[in-house]
């Protein structure tokens, strides 16, 4: 199991440096894409390794990506609008909000 | 007695009419409305006295003190507290007659030298208030009721020398005033309450059993401080700077409160803590009369040489005071007949005083008003002009000189034999210093009537004889001053109270008499003719001293150098640096540090959301290791 465990690990720290880092803002979707998918592998392993005779891991997990689609699509519709308004999407440009 | 009241009442109801409504007022109004006040309050004055002093005496030949008023008005225990009332008591009955009579003279006399002057009402408001709180001082019941008058008169008089508030000299002079005599009010103040606490209670008779229990002991330190306030209000070396300056104010103003009444002050506090000071204090009276015997030396020697009219009587009016002080100064008992005739002499010497003073300054006033210059320069020959202002002006002088049988001769002889009753030394000198007296009021004299007259100075405008408003005084007060002499004042006021005949000593009195008509004879033979060639020649021969002199032995250059170089340098400049750089720094200090911190922590709102979810992983992380540890 803990191979498995591993594995969503590494995907789940890998999003977080992307977000930290990328400039582009698309690309923090996709950080945020991989912490949220690495999240789901751990329930599913949960499910099979420990608790094999019920499946609310795998539900859960189906509900999380279904979940993660929405706001995905949300996401996208504020990055349309903030192209609209800054004309970049750039997030080093997106810094209005400060003193 | 309970009219009494109406004394102090009136005049400040007239205060408060001229200043408030004065300005809608006629100037003749104005001055008739404060003429009219105190020609009533003189009138309740001497009704007064003569009720007073015609009373019956009680069992010990003393006249009873009554004090028709005494109201408490600010307790501090349930013995001690500050009361407000009226005390007639004989000397106390002696300076209401003085004060209401020299302020009905100078009331009078400035309806002619006031006018036209821009202010008028103004000066009539001030000069009420001043009459009203000279008159407070007087009949006051406790020592602090009098410091409240006492401050009282000092702004008054503060008021008055700045009258003319345009003219940067006057308002230099009447600051000087203030600040030299509450400077020296300091020292009455803690005297005062040094009394309070020792005494037991503020007024003149102090419990017995305070003094008992150790009170007796502070005694003579409180009444020294007290004589320091004294000594400010009254010109005595060194605290007599602001006299000779305070001449910038209107010449009346200078009768008045210069002359006469605000500067008798400080010899009134004596007389009036004098029990006190014969029953504990001996040695602190006997520092008294050193210092006014110094003070008239001084004053007299730097009065030679003055050229400025008013100066001239200034610094004989710093004299004259020195004379009262030395005379109560130098008594050594309560008994007039042994060792306490000076309480009565120096009584009787402030009485004529203060009205030939006052006239001898209505006089200076009146040659003024003549020749528009207070300088000795601009006068000379005057008799042929002014012969009322002449007459009454030689007999002031003759009197001030100790020549009988003017007053000042009475008065004056009574000082002197209570000096020799007490030391040879102590006489001789104080009849020396009257022999300078009558030597410098004649140079004055010769040099105004006498002399060579200025006829540039004439052609232009020729001097004239003054109105009636302001010859009336002048002859009132010489009227006075001649009869004054006879008044037998030991029956009135004498160190223990009981009846005291004058005797005259014929010895003492015939050598002040030789004495002073030797000094006017010398004054005459210098001064009289239109050339003074041995007088040039004595000023060129000891030229140091005479310039030393002029410039009153350099005490102003002494206060400038201790109050500038030493005071402000040494003590002012550093506390003023400390209070700029520590006090101050340190709240500098502490609004830097608040605005360096903020400046940090504003990095932290930088509007970019990845530095934000940064900072919340590092609290989250933070957490986990709280949680695990």
């Amino acid at each position: 199991m803990e191979y498995y465990l591993i594995v969503s690990a590494i995907m789940f720290f890998a999003g977080i440096y992307g977000f930290f880092t990328r400039h582009n803002t698309l690309a923090i979707l996709i950080s945020v894409e991989l912490i949220l998918n690495a999240t789901d592998i751990n329930f599913a392993v949960f499910n099979r390794f420990l608790f094999p005779d019920g499946l609310e891991g795998y539900f859960f997990a189906l509900f999380s990506i279904a979940i993660s689609a929405a706001e995905t699509a949300v996401a996208i519709a504020i990055m349309i609008n903030i192209y609209r308004n800054i004309r970049s999407i750039q997030v080093g440009k997106l810094n209005d909000m400060k003193w | 007695m309970e009219y009494t009241i109406f004394i102090l009442l009136l005049p400040f109801l007239s205060f408060l009419t001229l200043g408030i409504a004065g300005k809608w007022m006629t100037h003749r109004k104005a001055g008739f409305i404060g003429s009219t006040v105190l020609a009533v309050v003189t009138l309740l004055s001497y009704i007064t006295a003569w009720q007073y002093f015609s009373a019956p005496r009680l069992e010990d030949g003393t006249f009873a003190t009554l004090m028709p008023y005494n109201m408490t008005w600010l307790p501090f225990t349930e013995t001690l507290s500050i009361d407000l009332g009226i005390l007639l008591d004989p000397i106390s009955v002696m300076m209401l007659i003085v004060i209401s009579t020299v302020s009905l003279m100078v009331h009078i006399y400035s309806f002619g030298y006031m006018k036209g002057e821009r202010g008028f009402q103004r000066y009539y408001a001030f000069l009420s208030l001043f009459t009203m709180s000279m008159l407070g001082l007087v009949v006051a019941t406790n020592i602090f009721q009098m410091y409240l008058f006492w401050e009282l008169v000092g702004v008054s008089s503060y008021l008055l020398i700045g009258f003319y508030y345009t003219k940067p000299a006057a308002i230099a002079a009447s600051k000087k005033a203030f600040i030299v005599t509450r400077f020296a009010d300091l020292g009455f103040l803690i005297g005062i309450l040094i009394y309070g606490y020792y005494a037991g209670t503020y007024t003149f008779q102090p419990d017995e059993m305070s003094l008992l229990t150790g009170g007796a002991a502070m005694l003579p330190l409180a009444l020294g401080l007290m004589f320091v306030g004294g000594a400010g209000k009254s010109a005595m070396f060194p605290l007599h700077i602001w006299l000779p300056d305070a001449m910038e104010g209107p010449t009346p103003v200078s009768a008045l409160i210069h002359a006469a009444t605000m500067v008798v002050a400080g010899v009134y506090l004596v007389a009036r803590m004098f029990p006190l000071f014969i029953g504990y204090a001996p040695d602190v009276l006997h520092i008294v009369a050193y210092v006014g015997a110094f003070t008239a030396f001084y004053a007299a020697s730097v009065a030679c040489v003055q050229s400025d009219i008013k100066r001239v009587l200034a610094f004989s009016t710093i004299s004259q005071i020195g004379f009262m002080m030395v005379a109560l100064g130098v008594c050594t008992s309560a008994d007039p007949h042994h060792g306490g005739l000076g309480y009565m002499a120096g009584m009787f010497h402030l009485f004529t005083h203060a009205m030939f003073k006052a006239l001898l300054f209505l006089g200076a006033g009146s040659i003024i008003h003549a020749v528009h210059s207070n300088e000795m320069s601009a006068m000379g020959g005057l008799r042929k002009y002014m012969p009322v202002t002449h007459v009454t002006f030689l007999i002031a002088c003759l009197a001030i000189a100790g020549i009988p049988p003017f007053s000042g001769f009475f008065s004056k002889d009574e000082i002197l034999a209570a000096c020799f009753q007490f030391s040879p030394v102590m006489g001789w000198v104080m009849t020396a210093i009257a022999a300078m007296t009558a030597f410098y009021m004649f140079r004055l004299y010769y040099g105004i009537f006498w002399g060579k007259e200025n006829k540039e100075l004439h052609t232009e405008h020729t001097p004239h004889e003054s109105p009636l408003a302001m010859t009336f005084p002048l002859m009132f007060l010489a009227a006075v001053t001649v009869v004054a002499g006879f008044i037998p004042f030991g029956k009135f006021i004498s160190a223990d109270g009981t009846a005291y005949t004058i005797h005259l000593d014929w010895a003492v009195a015939g050598s002040s008499i030789a004495i002073a008509v030797a000094s006017i004879a010398i004054a005459t033979i210098l001064y009289a003719r239109s050339q003074q060639p041995v007088a040039d020649a004595l000023a060129r021969r000891f030229h140091g001293l005479w310039t030393a002199a002029y410039h009153r032995f350099y005490m102003d250059e002494v206060y400038q150098f201790v109050t500038h170089k030493i005071i402000f340098g040494c003590i002012s400049r550093p506390i003023a640096w400390f209070d700029r750089h520590v006090v101050d720094g340190f709240f500098d200090f502490l609004a830097w540090s608040a605005n360096a911190t903020s400046d940090e922590i504003r990095g932290l709102q930088s509007g970019q959301i990845q530095q934000y979810t940064y900072v919340f992983l590092l609290g989250t992380l933070a957490l986990i290791l709280l949680l695990l540890l």
